[in-house]
């Protein structure tokens, strides 16, 4: 009995058909597209997209130039030079990152104890030359002070995990 | 003179100029082809497909079809050079030459030659040329084992291709298109796909799959092992050639589908509202239907594998169309429907 | 008639073109690229005669089968020319003496040739007429009346010829962990998977 069933659930192509009518259902069923550069998905508090140094609200940069994040950097993609400012705090001079090196692990922002250098909610920052993907000081900055709402938002949601 | 321009040279423009009126549909049909099929498989699996160049993507194809023809053409160093720019022209040309024998209505063919299915056989068996040559002198490992694994597959799926045919040609009596649809007139009910023929059909479909290098038979360019196999080397319009001789093949395929099995332009049904309906609009819904059936397909199943593929041909369809040819000429005598007897 | 003339003409001088370059292409893959344009220009020649079944079957076999078997083997060649031409001098005096003899013996044959009397009346009227049957039905009429025993012969060759690859290939090695496909066919998904509605914290 089972070879009569299975010779005739081979020859009648059952198996075929099921799938067949799966697909054939699919087709009529609601799309989950998302237009892209006009909608977007949702993003997570603890996504990891373009790097920003941020500032403290009375505008004085975060960073200590304690070196936390060039060190733990496993790419070897962040430079960073320091000296003491005219007010005898310690400041970077320098500080680089090669976003072409990056892999966006986010052990730099896990790194840093002031939260100066943080991955924000920005993935869309593709450009059309290598050169424009080496971030120094200023455009991180830059960065920063373009997107505090959302970093600020983000890790104050992200605070109860940690 | 003026004999020469009555016998040969008249002659010879009406030609070109049907040619023209067949050809340029056709490759009309290609490129909306490619759109249909990845909206198709998009919506199959729950995306919208392209949607951005023009109202619901319609213009994707010309998209697609300027951006490759712009591109540069390369040629890999160590390639064989006549051999590389040979294989792409072989597939489009044959693609094409094939269409000469189709009827798209009542007498309405280029050529109506006494034996236009073996002719079409013939075409389809060639295409493995254009394949081979490209594998073989683009000099690159992925590409050759493309070629080879087509080479193996389409002869072997010809084997049961060809007893297929002989199961049609037997009810028909005749190796001639148009005799092969008048043959199926009447109604839906007189298709060759109602009926003892129906196993056929099936097997005759999924070897045109496998010839056309479709999925679930889409190994010569498996891209997930081959890197998309035989054309792995072309770019630019030597690729296009290739894409647009593939999908031409898949049409040409459908149309014979459609001729042999679907009643080629015959109304479903001979009364009012259907024979209104002028033939050749019937006979490209038949071939949309199957050219559906291929989107769907590939949608649905996942690429056989070798060894599969090799089993499914020669120790399934082969046995199985083979002992059909028997079952359907002994049905023949029995119920006394030889043709021409 | 004069289209007619010069498509022959096009069609045996490149057909003989194509034969001598199959012998005389270096890249074997050539070659049997030319022996299909060959068999294309032989198929060309069959239409101008009016045989256009047995020119699709030419097509069809020995293009679509026969050739590319043949190309899918040259292709899988490594063939190191320098070391091919090495012993032509070692190997030319017998292989003239052979060339010479199969020459010899082809002379002897067309010498002894006699044309049948009634060849010129056979090919006047071709049996039976061509605008009344087409040469499918014409040679299918001969194949399965006059020569029955030869054709049903020349399919017994090819079964023993078939046959006999398979018992030369076959081999049946011990050991060898094959896929069942029936068994894998046989097998339900009620028969794989099983689904247990677990509540919390109580185990399965």
């Amino acid at each position: 009995m089972a070879f009569f069933d299975r010779t005739l659930r081979g020859f009648l192509l059952t198996e075929i058909v099921q799938g067949m009518s799966l697909t054939l259902r699919a087709m009529f069923r609601a799309k989950h597209t998302i237009n892209y550069p006009y909608e977007k998905g949702p993003l997570s508090p603890r996504f990891r997209g373009e790097h920003a140094l941020r500032r403290y609200a009375n505008g004085e940069e975060r960073c200590i130039a304690c070196k936390l994040c060039e060190a733990v950097c496993p790419a070897q993609a962040i430079t960073i030079e320091a000296e003491p400012r005219a007010d005898g705090s310690r400041r970077t001079t320098r500080y680089d990152i090669d976003m072409t090196k990056c892999i966006y692990c986010g052990y730099c922002q896990e790194a840093c104890p002031v939260d100066a250098i943080v991955e924000g909610p920005n993935y869309e920052f593709a450009t059309e030359t290598r050169e424009e993907l080496y971030y120094d000081k200023e455009k991180l900055l830059a960065n920063g002070d373009r997107w505090e709402a959302e970093l600020a938002a983000n890790i104050e949601l992200d605070m109860p995990y940690r | 003179m003026v004999e020469l321009w009555d016998i040969y040279a008249w002659p010879t423009i009406v030609i070109a100029f049907y040619v023209i009126l067949i050809v340029a549909p056709l490759l009309g049909a290609v490129a909306y082809l490619t759109l249909a099929e990845r909206k198709v498989i998009g919506w199959m699996q729950l995306r919208k497909g392209p949607n951005v160049v023009g109202p619901f993507g319609l213009l994707q194809p010309m998209a697609d079809g300027i951006k490759l023809f712009f591109k540069e053409t390369i040629v890999p160093a160590s390639a064989n050079r006549a051999m590389f720019y040979l294989a792409p022209i072989v597939t489009f040309v044959l693609s094409l030459i094939a269409w000469a024998v189709i009827p798209f209505d009542a007498g309405l063919v280029l050529s109506n030659i006494n034996v236009g299915i073996l002719y079409l056989f013939a075409i389809s068996s060639l295409g493995v040329y254009g394949i081979i040559m490209a594998g073989w002198s683009s000099n690159s490992k992925y590409a050759f084992f493309g070629a080879l694994r087509s080479a193996a597959q389409m002869i072997s799926y010809e084997v049961s291709m060809g007893f297929v045919i002989i199961t049609v040609l037997m009810f028909v009596g005749s190796l001639n298109l148009s005799d092969i649809v008048e043959a199926q007139s009447g109604g839906f009910w007189n298709w060759h796909f109602f009926g003892i023929l129906f196993p056929m059909f099936i097997i005759f479909f999924i070897s045109t799959l496998a010839e056309t290098n479709r999925a679930p038979f889409d190994l010569p360019e498996a891209e997930a092992e081959l890197v998309s196999g035989y054309n792995v080397e072309y770019s630019a319009m030597t690729f296009a050639m290739f894409f647009l001789g593939e999908y031409a093949n898949m049409i040409l395929m459908a149309a014979m589908t459609s001729i042999l099995f679907l009643g080629g332009w015959m109304a479903p049904v001979d009364m009012a509202p259907f024979n209104w309906v002028p033939g050749p609009i019937w006979f490209a819904l038949k071939i949309a239907s199957c050219l559906f059936v291929f989107l769907w397909i590939r949608a649905t199943f996942p690429r056989y594998r070798y060894d599969q593929l090799m089993r499914l041909g020669w120790k399934v369809f082969l046995p199985f169309s083979l002992l059909w040819v028997v079952v359907v000429g002994g049905w023949l005598i029995v119920m006394d429907k030889v043709p021409g007897s | 008639m004069i289209v007619q003339a010069l498509a022959f003409y096009m069609f045996s001088f490149v057909a003989v073109a194509a034969g001598v370059l199959v012998i005389a292409a270096r890249n074997p893959v050539h070659s049997v690229l030319f022996l299909i344009l060959a068999f294309f220009n032989a198929a060309g020649l069959f239409v101008l005669m009016g045989a256009e079944f047995l020119a699709m079957v030419l097509v069809i076999v020995y293009v679509g089968a026969v050739a590319v078997l043949f190309l899918f083997v040259v292709m899988m060649l490594d063939i190191n020319f320098v070391e091919l031409r090495r012993g032509v001098l070692q190997y030319l005096p017998i292989g003239a003496l052979i060339g010479i003899l199969l020459l010899v013996e082809l002379l002897v044959v067309l010498g002894g040739w006699v044309v049948i009397p009634q060849a010129a009346s056979n090919a006047a009227a071709p049996i039976p007429p061509l605008d009344q049957v087409t040469n499918t039905q014409a040679i299918g009429r001969i194949i399965y009346t006059d020569y029955f025993y030869l054709f049903q012969a020349a399919g017994l060759i090819l079964l023993v010829a078939m046959i006999g690859a398979i018992v030369l290939t076959l081999r049946k090695r011990p050991g060898v962990r094959r896929q069942k496909i029936a068994d894998q066919l046989d097998r339900k998904a009620s028969d794989a998977i099983e689904i247990v509605k677990v509540t919390t914290g109580s185990g399965i």
